[in-house]
């Protein structure tokens, strides 16, 4: 598997992320407070592309770089999951201003305190692991 | 240089995160990031007590490549195409900052995140290290729960037009405007 493809895309989202300051705890807290429109354009920017960009990948039949076909995964459904889920993540989101991807670039840049928040998400998601039986989905 | 030193507009941003999306959908694999705690938590081998965490990480490295890329990514952005006139906030937003006793950014020297919270003085403070951890432990717990995070829901998702996607993002902006508006007040 060729992994050099992979570390590139990541660089560029790396960079991306840092220089439309998507990683700083500032812009989170301006968003939640509503006096930006700046990460509400990001993230509906991407959104639009993506949508365009899926649609063209279904209506044309585009194969994978490997020559299969492209197929898209729809999510489960469920309620409880995405409600209750989406509610625990968004207070931590707010809180440190970081959502998954930032808290990988914020260490990566040398904000050493983001390792408390890493240490945190890996303790979050084995507490998910441990009680996943006993939740509603 | 300034317009690689200075703040991304939005929309050049937004549409290079929508083409990073495509491009794995193009490498036939999916976009999200919190994946990659799960391969982490699996990689301990606790998947021999924990079902969740056995599976197969191994199939997930290519997503790890992405995590040391973007790691690589940050530490070039911010080291060598930063400038002072990052994070310029809303004048209203920096005095609700300085009221909390959050210092705002600093409009000659930049600033990414605030000392009051992030700064080294951190490891020190149990009120600190308890918010970090707390607010890590929350987007771990979450975002594993709801099956993936603003990359996978916000961004994959939603551009799939998923449903569960919609409600998971929905559910973050409420979890987040609660913290917002409500408690972060409190605990600052």
């Amino acid at each position: 598997m060729n992994l050099l493809k992979y570390l590139l895309v990541g660089f560029v989202f790396g960079i991306v992320l840092t220089k439309s300051e998507a990683i700083s705890w500032y812009r989170i807290y301006e968003m939640f407070q509503f006096q930006s429109f700046h990460m509400y354009g990001i993230i509906m920017t991407a959104i639009a592309t993506g949508l365009i960009g899926i649609q063209i990948i279904k209506r044309k039949n585009i194969k994978d770089l490997d020559g299969n076909p492209i197929y898209i995964a729809d999510k489960e459904d469920g309620n409880v999951r995405y409600w209750l889920g989406g509610l625990l993540f968004g207070l931590g989101w707010a809180l440190v201003g970081a959502c998954p991807g930032p808290i990988f670039i914020l260490l990566g840049a040398g904000f050493m305190s983001a390792a408390l928040l890493l240490f945190g998400a890996l303790l979050g998601t084995f507490l998910y692991g441990v009680l996943k039986d006993k939740l509603p989905h | 240089m300034n317009l690689i030193t200075h703040t991304w507009h939005w929309a050049v941003s937004g549409f290079l995160i929508g083409l990073i999306m495509l491009a794995l959908t193009y490498f036939g694999k999916t976009f999200g990031m919190s994946s990659n705690l799960r391969s982490l938590c699996a990689m301990t081998g606790i998947g021999k007590r924990f079902s969740f965490f056995d599976w197969d990480w191994k199939s997930q490295r290519w997503n790890l490549a992405v995590v040391v890329g973007a790691m690589l990514g940050g530490y070039v952005a911010v080291h060598f195409l930063s400038d002072p006139t990052n994070v310029s906030l809303n004048f209203k937003t920096i005095h609700q900052l300085t009221a909390m006793g959050i210092e705002p950014p600093n409009p000659k020297t930049g600033k990414i995140l605030p000392n009051a919270i992030f700064g080294n003085q951190a490891f020190q403070s149990p009120k600190l290290i308890f918010i970090l951890i707390s607010g890590g432990v929350l987007i771990g717990f979450g975002s594993r729960y709801a099956g993936g995070c603003t990359s996978g829901h916000a961004i994959s998702g939603l551009s799939n037009l998923q449903i569960p996607s919609l409600k998971a993002v929905i559910g973050f902006f409420v979890g987040g405007l609660l913290m917002a508006h409500f408690l972060l007040p409190l605990i600052f």
